[in-house]
């Protein structure tokens, strides 16, 4: 497939830094959306702020770039507006889960048909490498030099209990397995969540001795299992991947053409 | 009859390749490697097996790798 079909060309080779894990999920996200078949026109991208925003600006779909921890709630207007486009808003850690904490759990209670994409690197890269709710214990950042003492998130129990109807995680390791979910994850009539754990090589990888990119990918291979694996009992530091939950249950937009309906009737 | 994958060639940017080197860790055949100015090349080419996943990885997305699909040869059949 032509992957230049897909971006914006004006704007590379783009920002990120070398071994970025965000170009890999820009990687597998145009192919996904080439294996769906869902026309440019009929996408949207909607981000806040971070590194991770950018992705918005390197793809040749209608694109927002937003508020910080806001963009679920343009997102969600755009959806309101226009049922029929496709819309995912990919997020960093900080922007979805910290600043965007409440927009986040809410967009999941509603049950709206956005695909929500957190590409997780566990810091703020595009600040200097402070220490995020995903970052954890014991780990350092410029903000915390003595290590944090923050406990983390788990974003995939975060977005179950808020009540999110499609929930997954995987590694920009995995690239097939990323590739697939995406497309789940698009596909999925309901408020959809993809962790994707990627690599910033340039804060936290050198705060905390991650080593290279490179490094850093196989730290995905070695300390990742698929879901339900039996290692995970033996080894409850290994983090799960795949499908975790996968249900239908009324979608926010149906509901209220619904409301509408009824409101409108004689 | 089946179709094999084979490699035509690789078209990497230069422009866009930035030297990360995980293409060349990810290739199970060692066919990728970096040259004196960091960017990626084939080096060796004849033990490609066209598996696209250097293509996949690459967070530039400087890689193609362009495949053809040929019939595979009766010497080649069980
Ligand atoms: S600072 Fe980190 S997240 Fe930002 S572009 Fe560089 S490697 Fe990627
Ligand atoms: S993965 Fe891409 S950017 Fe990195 S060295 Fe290979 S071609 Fe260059
Ligand atoms: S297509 Fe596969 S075998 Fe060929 S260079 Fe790329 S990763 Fe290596």
């Amino acid at each position: 497939m032509d992957v230049k079909y897909y971006l914006r060309e004006r704007f590379f080779p783009h920002m990120w830094c070398a071994g970025c894990g965000h170009g890999i999920v820009l990687n597998a996200l145009v192919r996904a959306v080439d294996g769906l078949g869902i026309k440019k026109r009929d996408m949207v991208m909607v981000s806040g702020i971070g590194c991770s925003s950018r992705i918005s600006g390197y793809v040749d779909f209608h694109s927002l770039h937003t508020l910080h921890g806001r963009a679920l709630a343009f997102a969600t207007g755009v959806k309101l507006s226009k049922p029929s486009l496709n819309v995912i808003v990919p997020m960093g850690d900080g922007d979805a889960l910290a600043i965007g904490g409440n927009h986040f759990i809410h967009a999941a209670r509603r049950n709206i048909n956005i695909t929500a994409l957190v590409m997780n690197n566990r810091t703020y890269g595009m600040t200097g490498g402070q220490f995020s709710p995903l970052s954890g214990v014991g780990t350092k950042a410029t903000t915390a030099p003595y290590s944090n003492i923050d406990r983390e998130f788990d974003t995939v129990e975060l977005a179950t209990g808020a009540g999110a109807t499609f929930v997954a995680r995987t590694t920009v390791y995995h690239v097939k397995q990323l590739q697939s979910l995406l497309k789940k994850a698009i596909s999925h009539n309901g408020f959809s969540v993809l962790e994707v754990l990627s690599q910033c090589p340039t804060y936290f990888g050198r705060k905390n001795r991650k080593g290279s990119a490179v490094d850093m990918l196989n730290s995905f291979k070695d300390g990742t299992v698929p879901v339900g694996s039996k290692k995970k009992q033996d080894n409850p530091e290994l983090i799960e991947r795949g499908v975790f939950v996968d249900k239908i249950l009324p979608e926010y937009c149906e509901a209220y053409a619904e409301l509408v309906e009824r409101a409108t009737a004689k | 009859m089946a179709k094999k994958k084979k490699l035509k060639r690789h078209v990497i940017n230069r422009e866009w390749c930035k030297g990360c080197g995980i293409c060349v860790a990810v290739c199970p055949k060692n066919v990728l490697e970096l040259d004196s100015k960091e960017k990626a090349v084939a080096a060796r080419k004849k033990d490609c097996i066209a598996c696209q996943l250097c293509e996949q990885i690459c967070p530039d997305l400087a890689i193609e790798v362009m495949v053809k699909y040929v019939e595979e040869s009766a010497s080649g059949d069980k």
